[in-house]
């Protein structure tokens, strides 16, 4: 193809381009990434916004930080701010007023920064929650769901470093509940106490420390995390929902470029608007009438961002207990809601492996579970949200009776039942749902959608219309495979010879039973049944 | 002076001091003690006080006592002070309702500001108390808003809440919003301390500390106070930032997706 014509100069995009594949090699790079696809569905954008508002909050963070002064040392405050003139405060608290009043647009970016905190652990509770009761998080992406869980409680303790900063009454007492969490730790409690403030309790070094944490160390790994989280997705390619022509070994939706670039790029600025919309109109955080922290000072109604409610419902919902021997004390009221919050996140984390230990199962799934299709999985879910949702309910306990006229002490006590009582309920509960849905599936695929159609036959008898379902919709309710529950297997070997069964190996068997076992799913419909009911008299 | 001595061993010697040193100290009392007026209006006094027995017997008698004594179902009213009817009767808090919740809460009063100044002077006529206070003493003028704002911070808002949106107490009983609260009545309630709140003494918070309390809250939760971050959400904090952040932020965000995901290039249906 070389011709005379074509030795002409190529257009500056092409040499660009040239010299850049000459020394990064883009172009294998782009053939290889620009046709991958991603399968269409709102709940596959979650993690977008989660990205998204991650990066706004990266943004406006750098903004901050140019006129955040992480110091403690004391100033007497001169701004703008009048209400606030001539009082002692840390230089922390004065800079934070300082942005909100006398740097342009501080005061939006701050907000916009702490909106979009909120709104990134919110987004990132949900799409964990989409991941979990899809069950997009069996092989092979159980490390990815380590990853995005990571990031979950790392940006929790961002947060948290995060409102501290300001050094203002609200954060100032929040600071002290954690410290009062550390103190209950046996042993080690004072010791990590002293360490981490730099001596006793505030001191005069934990903003700038809390600074450093939380512009520097928690970000760097949890930017590492989420690069680490999405190279992982490339690599595994994204799920899908089962239906016609989607299979295990392929991807059904649209490619990188040009669609998804176009549709993720708009949708960034899509998330950065509703969030500076936000921000525009709602007050976040507003320190300046919460004031400066002082260790004498207290407010009611001292919660920490939502993120951290459950931890403080922990605390709020548990007894005063304590132990006292030796000259030594055990706060229990303490430290067991502290041990609670570790297990509470850690279960879900680990849920996954707990999951592929009682299937036994250990291939590969790209199509997503419907959460009516795992019973046992989605009830255990619903469990675990009601009991963290119960949690938030306790750590706002106060507002909650103000603002429905209960008393505090009724609302502390349906907490602490409700902590235990309300996830077993509601397990119970949605796996009954769940059965039904899949009741219901199984009607419409051998009787057909219900088209609310009354025909009179000759000899006067009513019956419905069923409209029968289309093929794809048929493919798509029956396309979830149902497992078999685990054997122990024969407990004699073929001599005769007694095996000893070990007691993980009977509780696997029990709880595949309680999974998969007889009325724990509903048999779906097999197309002998189908054809059964289809040929013969058509309705019943 | 010899006679004196000589029958200083008198049976009734005793007694005769004993006379002596009531009437002195009676008559100090009466020196010092608080006159409420000059003489001059004391048969207005008197009949305002007259006045303000006859609505206490209407409405108040039947639980707080014919004399203002007390019964099982209210307290005695000797010594509360006309700045406790004062906020009592003109918060709407009494007369309350026969069958209480937790709290007297604060409704429409039924009273005209005369009526409870005869119901004032009656009561403060049993016994000795906190006046009213007068718009010298509670008005904005002179007041420092910062001082009072770390006052506030000190003493108040950890029932009250950072600037006076309310808060929860045990059992069902809250600290109520000072959100169009009268500066009068705030001042009244840091004086007497009505229901579950401390009193406030001139000891305790003084004058001037009072004045600074009520131009702070003046500024920060008034009709007049700005919010300069936008909607204030209550004031409440995380819980209702949270609230808000879910359902408008996340929800907001939800709603867009699912307007961008239905809205794609869908491959032809062959």
């Amino acid at each position: 193809m070389s011709t005379a014509q074509d030795r002409r100069k190529a257009p500056a995009g092409e040499r660009v381009a040239d010299w850049a594949d000459g020394r990064l090699g883009i172009y294998s790079l782009a053939k290889a990434n620009m046709r991958k696809i991603f399968p269409d569905h709102w709940s596959f954008m979650l993690g977008e916004i989660c990205l998204y508002s991650f990066i706004i909050i990266i943004l406006t963070g750098v903004y901050l930080t140019l006129f955040f002064h992480p110091s403690m040392n004391e100033v007497e405050y001169h701004g703008s701010y009048v209400p606030l003139q001539g009082q002692l405060m840390s230089e922390a608290f004065a800079s934070t007023l300082d942005i909100s009043f006398d740097v342009r647009g501080g005061l939006l970016i701050r907000q916009i920064h702490h909106w979009a905190a909120i709104i990134f652990l919110a987004g990132m509770f949900v799409h964990m929650m989409r991941v979990f009761f899809t069950g997009a998080f069996r092989k092979p992406r159980e490390i990815n769901w380590l990853f995005g869980f990571l990031l979950f409680v790392l940006g929790m303790f961002t947060g948290f470093t995060g409102y501290s900063l300001p050094d203002d009454l609200l954060s100032g007492t929040g600071v002290r509940f954690t410290q009062g969490a550390i103190l209950s730790v046996p042993i080690v409690g004072t010791y990590i106490s002293m360490f981490l403030f730099g001596g006793e309790f505030p001191g005069t070094d934990f903003v700038a420390r809390f600074y450093s944490i939380h512009i520097l160390l928690l970000p760097g790994i949890m930017l590492g995390l989420v690069v680490g989280h999405l190279i992982l997705v490339f690599y595994h390619k994204h799920t899908q929902f089962a239906g016609p022509g989607r299979t295990n070994k392929n991807v059904v939706g649209m490619p990188l470029l040009p669609v998804y670039m176009a549709k993720a790029g708009g949708f960034f600025f899509l998330v950065f608007g509703v969030i500076a919309a936000l921000a525009g109109i709602a007050t976040v955080n507003p320190i300046w009438v919460l004031g400066p922290y002082r260790p004498d000072q207290v407010s009611t109604g001292a919660q920490p961002d939502w993120y951290m409610g459950f931890a403080e419902g922990l605390v709020r919902a548990m007894p005063g207990w304590e132990i006292n021997f030796w000259g030594h004390t055990l706060v229990l009221g303490v430290f067991i809601p502290l041990v609670l919050f570790g297990l509470f996140l850690g279960i879900i984390a680990l849920y996954p492996f707990i999951e592929s230990w009682v299937t036994g199962d250990k291939r590969e799934h790209h199509i997503l579970d419907r959460p009516r299709n795992a019973p046992t999985r989605t009830a255990f879910g619903v469990a675990w949200v009601t009991g963290y949702m119960i949690m938030l309910i306790g750590g706002g306990n106060d507002i909650v009776a103000t603002h429905f006229h209960l008393s505090i002490n009724a609302v502390t006590w349906f907490v602490r039942i409700g902590f235990f009582a309300g996830p077993v309920l509601a397990f119970i509960v949605t796996k009954r749902i769940c059965l039904g849905l899949q009741r219901r599936d199984k009607e419409k695929v051998l009787h057909g959608r219900e088209s609310g159609i009354i025909k009179r036959l000759p000899h006067g008898e009513f019956i419905e219309v069923h409209e029968p379902l289309s093929q794809e919709q048929m493919y798509t309710l029956t396309a979830h495979e149902q497992y078999e529950p685990v054997e122990i297997g024969p407990t004699v070997d073929e001599n005769g010879v007694e095996r000893k069964v070990k007691g993980s190996e009977k509780l696997r068997a029990k709880l595949s039973e309680s999974y998969y076992g007889e009325g724990a799913q509903i048999p779906k419909p097999t197309a002998e049944e189908y054809r059964e009911i289809t040929s013969g008299h058509g309705h019943h | 002076m010899k006679k004196l001595s000589a029958r200083r061993r008198h049976p009734l010697a005793a007694v005769v001091v004993l006379l002596l040193a009531l009437l002195f100290s009676g008559g100090l009392y009466a020196v010092f003690a608080p006159t409420s007026k000059a003489e001059a209006d004391e048969t207005a006094q008197s009949l305002t006080i007259e006045e303000g027995k006859k609505l206490y017997s209407v409405g108040c008698a039947s639980c707080h006592g014919t004399g203002g004594q007390g019964t099982s179902d209210g307290p005695s009213l000797v010594g509360v002070g006309a700045a406790a009817v004062d906020f009592q009767v003109a918060t709407g808090r009494m007369p309350a309702a026969t069958s209480q919740g937790p709290q007297v809460p604060k409704k429409k009063n039924v009273y005209s500001q005369a009526e409870i100044d005869q119901l004032a002077a009656y009561i403060a006529s049993l016994g000795a108390g906190p006046a009213i206070p007068t718009e010298e003493q509670y008005g904005p003028q002179g007041a420092d808003i910062a001082k009072g704002g770390e006052l506030f911070r000190t003493n108040c808002a950890q029932c009250h809440n950072f600037t006076g949106k309310g808060g929860a107490l045990t059992h069902g009983k809250y600290a109520p919003t000072l959100e169009g609260v009268a500066p009068k009545h705030i001042y009244e309630a840091m004086e007497t301390g009505p229901q579950n709140m401390p009193s406030f003494p001139d000891t305790t918070l003084s004058e001037k500390n009072k004045k600074d309390i009520i131009a702070y809250l003046d500024a920060v939760n008034s009709s007049k106070s700005e919010s300069p971050g936008g909607l204030e959400l209550g004031g409440l904090g995380p819980v209702s930032e949270g609230l808000f952040g879910w359902i408008f932020g996340l929800g907001g965000l939800i709603a867009v997706a699912v307007w961008v995901a239905a809205r794609t290039a869908k491959a032809k249906k062959s």
